[in-house]
Order: C-alpha cells, then structure tokens, then sequence
C-alpha cells in the first residue's frame, strides 16, 4: 500500500459549472465541503429549538452564540457587535470545516491556502475599509503608537506599516499550516500502520499498535487544534477590527 | 484511506485541475484549482453570512433574550412575592405584639379591679367582725357585771347564814357586805 500523505489535499473537480476567462469553474470536492459546512452551522442552528430549557443542540447553538458575542465584547467592545454576524459566521465555518476534516476519507477546506488567504483578505479589507469609513484619516493613527520619541518614530511607523500589510499573510498561513501539518502527520502514522501490516504481516500488524495509539492521540490534538485554531482566527479578527473600530492605541 | 476513488475520478471528469497532483505538485499551491475553489467559497460564504445574520442570530439571540427576560420577570416576581410576605410577617408580627401589650393591660386592669374589690369587701368584712367583736366585749362585760354582783350577793348571804350558824347571832348586813366587798377585791 503507497502512503501518499499529500492526496488527501487533492482538489477534484465533480463536475463543471462554467468558465469565467480562462479559467474553468467546477465544483469540487472542496465546493461540496464548504457547502457541507454551511448546511451543518445552517441546520445547527435553524433547527435548534427554541425552549426555556435548552437541549443538547440548542446549547451548542447558544454556547456557540455567547461564546463569539463576549469574544467580540472583550477584545472589540461593545461597537464591535455590529461584526457580529461576520466573526460569527467566520467562527463556525472554519470550525465546523476543521471538525469535518478530521472525519477519515473527507476533504479539509481550511487546509487550502487561497482559502484561508480569501478569508483572511476579506478580514483585512473590511477592517481598512470600515476603519478609513468610519475614522476617516484618523484611522492612520493605528501606524502611530502613542508615547514614542520623536527620533525612532519613523522607524515605529515603518514597522507598524508593514505588520498592518503582513496581517493578512499570518492570519491566513497560521490556520492553513495548522491544518496542512496536522493532516500529514495523522495520514502519515494512520499509513504506517497499513503499511507495517501490509508488508510484515502478524509482525506488522502487532508492531503497527504503535503508530495506531500515536494516530488516535493526534487525533484528539487535532480535535482541539480544529477548535484552537478558529479561534485564533476568530480574535485576531476581533483584534483587528478593534484597530478599526478604535485607531491610535 | 482516500486513495481509493480520488484518482479515477479526478481523471474522468476534469482536464484542468487534476495536471499537477501525482505529478508530484502540491494541491495547496496548485493555481489551476484557486479560481473554482474562490467562486465555491464566496457562494457558501455569502450564503453563510446571509443565513447568519437573517435568520440564525436573531433565532438564538431571541431565545437566549427570552429565557434572560423570562428570569428576570422571574426574579422580580420572586422579589415581589418575598417582599409582601416580609410586609404581611411585619404586620402579623406587629399585630401580636399589640394583641399582646392590649392583652396585658387588660389583665392588669382586671386584677387591680379584682384586688380593689378584695380589698374593699375584706375592709367591709373586718368592720363588721371589729364590730361585733366589740359589742360582744360590751354584752361579756355587762354579763360578767351582772354575774359579779349575783356572785356578791350570794356571797353575802352565804356568809351571814354561815356566821348565824356559828355565832348564832344574826349579822349586820353592811358589814357583811364589806367583808365580802373586801375578799372579793383582794
């Protein structure tokens, strides 16, 4: 059995929807998760009841509610709510996308730069975009922390200029490394062990426990890097877009 | 694992995006898949952001709104309920000790009354009694008066008839009476 760790990354065309200049515009295997994603965080939370009392679903729909909402109110104040729905629905789209990933034979969407790279760009754009909006050409204070001397202040500026650009680069290479590196290490132990029974037989298949305890571990730390990491995604945004809401630190 | 049906179908169906993978690309960095996968994830994204904020928040947000308003209500009827019942303890208890303070005037009213007519009957009881002590005083005395001069009388009869018979001589009775008088008194 050839263990091919990288295959799983594979983006396969289901079928073709049109073409858009050269380029071909299919769905794939990737367009079909990312709906999956939307029709879980959809049924999740449409179909959750509505009691005084919650059940199991409508805790999760609810714990997932007030966990983003004091997420924003914490780092973003309460001006951020309005971002509500968008750090909302970044939250649980690259959640329930890395959960769905850790299932065997599935597609991880998140582990695909162009689209945390989109998810990502989208962030900074609103964030510039609503910053220069909503402060105008205060919003540039963000590049001119307080309380630095005058000598190394363009320096200062000059860094704080470049992070500003690099936002996006970071937020977006963080998630989708995380979830690249985890998904290699998962299939490369899960092939050992095919590959130690495949070629040693009852040997390799006692000698195969190894990998299979070291598999079923990282799994479990790849259950919670899913999470850790839309999280991350998730503050940064509200970080980010506190520099928007409130420039000049 | 995912070997299985990737391959073939990748073949079959597409010409564009299955160039590079088995070739040795890398399917992350793979330009020919960026503009299907950004077109699926704006569609999902969008739809996403559509359903989140048209429907799904305001359904949990209202019922997370619900159940904070309902504990409040709760709450403050609670409050309410607990505050009548201190009010209708504090009356009851103020109540009690009115019944209580009336019940005790009214007790020592009646036994000061009680105690006044005692005193008043065991006052009229004690004349009567001084009373009668004092006239039956007066009827001993006179009785022992009366009891007296009989005694003297008898007295002297008995001793002038005793003197007749010794002396055989009759006695003068003013010196009998005399002696008598003076063996009485002494």
């Amino acid at each position: 059995m050839k263990i091919d760790p990288i295959h799983q990354f594979n983006v396969e065309p289901l079928f073709t929807i049109g073409r858009i200049g050269d380029h071909t515009i299919a769905f794939t295997n990737a367009s079909l998760y990312m709906f999956v994603a939307v029709g879980i965080i959809a049924l999740l939370l449409l179909t959750s009841g509505k009691q005084l009392v919650p059940g199991r679903l409508q805790s999760v729909a609810e714990l997932s509610y007030e966990f983003v909402a004091s997420m924003i109110r914490s780092t973003a104040g309460a001006d951020g709510m309005r971002f509500f729905p968008l750090i909302f629905s970044l939250f649980m789209f690259i959640c329930v996308s890395n959960l769905v990933g850790i299932v065997p034979y599935t597609f991880t969407v998140t582990s695909h730069l162009i689209v945390t790279a989109a998810l990502a760009l989208l962030v900074f754009f609103t964030v510039l975009i609503y910053g220069l909006y909503k402060n105008g050409l205060k919003f540039l204070k963000v590049f001119v922390p307080s309380g630095v001397p005058g000598y190394i202040l363009p320096l200062v500026m000059a860094i704080e200029v470049l992070s500003f650009f690099l936002r996006p680069v970071s937020h977006s290479v963080r998630l989708f490394a995380n979830m690249l590196a985890g998904h290699i290490a998962l299939k490369v132990f899960a092939g050992f062990v095919a590959m130690l029974g495949a070629s040693l037989g009852v040997v390799g298949w006692i000698g195969g426990v190894m990998p299979l305890a070291l598999a079923v571990a990282l799994t479990a730390l790849e259950l919670l890097v899913a999470f850790l990491q839309a999280y991350v995604f998730a503050i940064l945004t509200c970080i980010y877009l506190n520099d928007a809401i409130h420039p000049g630190h | 694992m995912a070997e299985s049906h990737g391959g073939a179908k990748g073949t079959g169906a597409h010409t564009e995006a299955d160039g590079g993978h088995h070739g040795g690309g890398f399917p992350p960095f793979e330009s020919s898949t960026f503009a299907s996968q950004l077109v699926s994830l704006a569609i999902a994204f969008v739809a996403l952001y559509l359903i989140v904020s048209r429907f799904a928040l305001p359904r949990v947000g209202g019922a997370i709104e619900a159940r904070q308003n309902k504990i409040e209500g709760d709450l403050a009827e609670a409050q309410k309920l607990k505050d009548q019942s201190e009010a209708a303890l504090k009356a009851y208890e103020g109540e009690l000790a009115s019944a209580r303070a009336r019940a005790q005037a009214i007790g020592n009213e009646s036994r000061e009354k009680a105690n006044a007519q005692a005193e008043a009957e065991r006052k009229a009881l004690e004349e009567q009694l001084s009373a009668k002590l004092a006239e039956a005083e007066k009827t001993i005395a006179s009785t022992r008066a009366t009891a007296m001069s009989n005694v003297r009388g008898i007295a002297a009869d008995a001793a002038g008839t005793i003197v007749q018979q010794l002396t055989g001589v009759v006695p003068d009775a003013t010196s009998v009476n005399a002696a008598v008088d003076a063996t009485l008194k002494g």
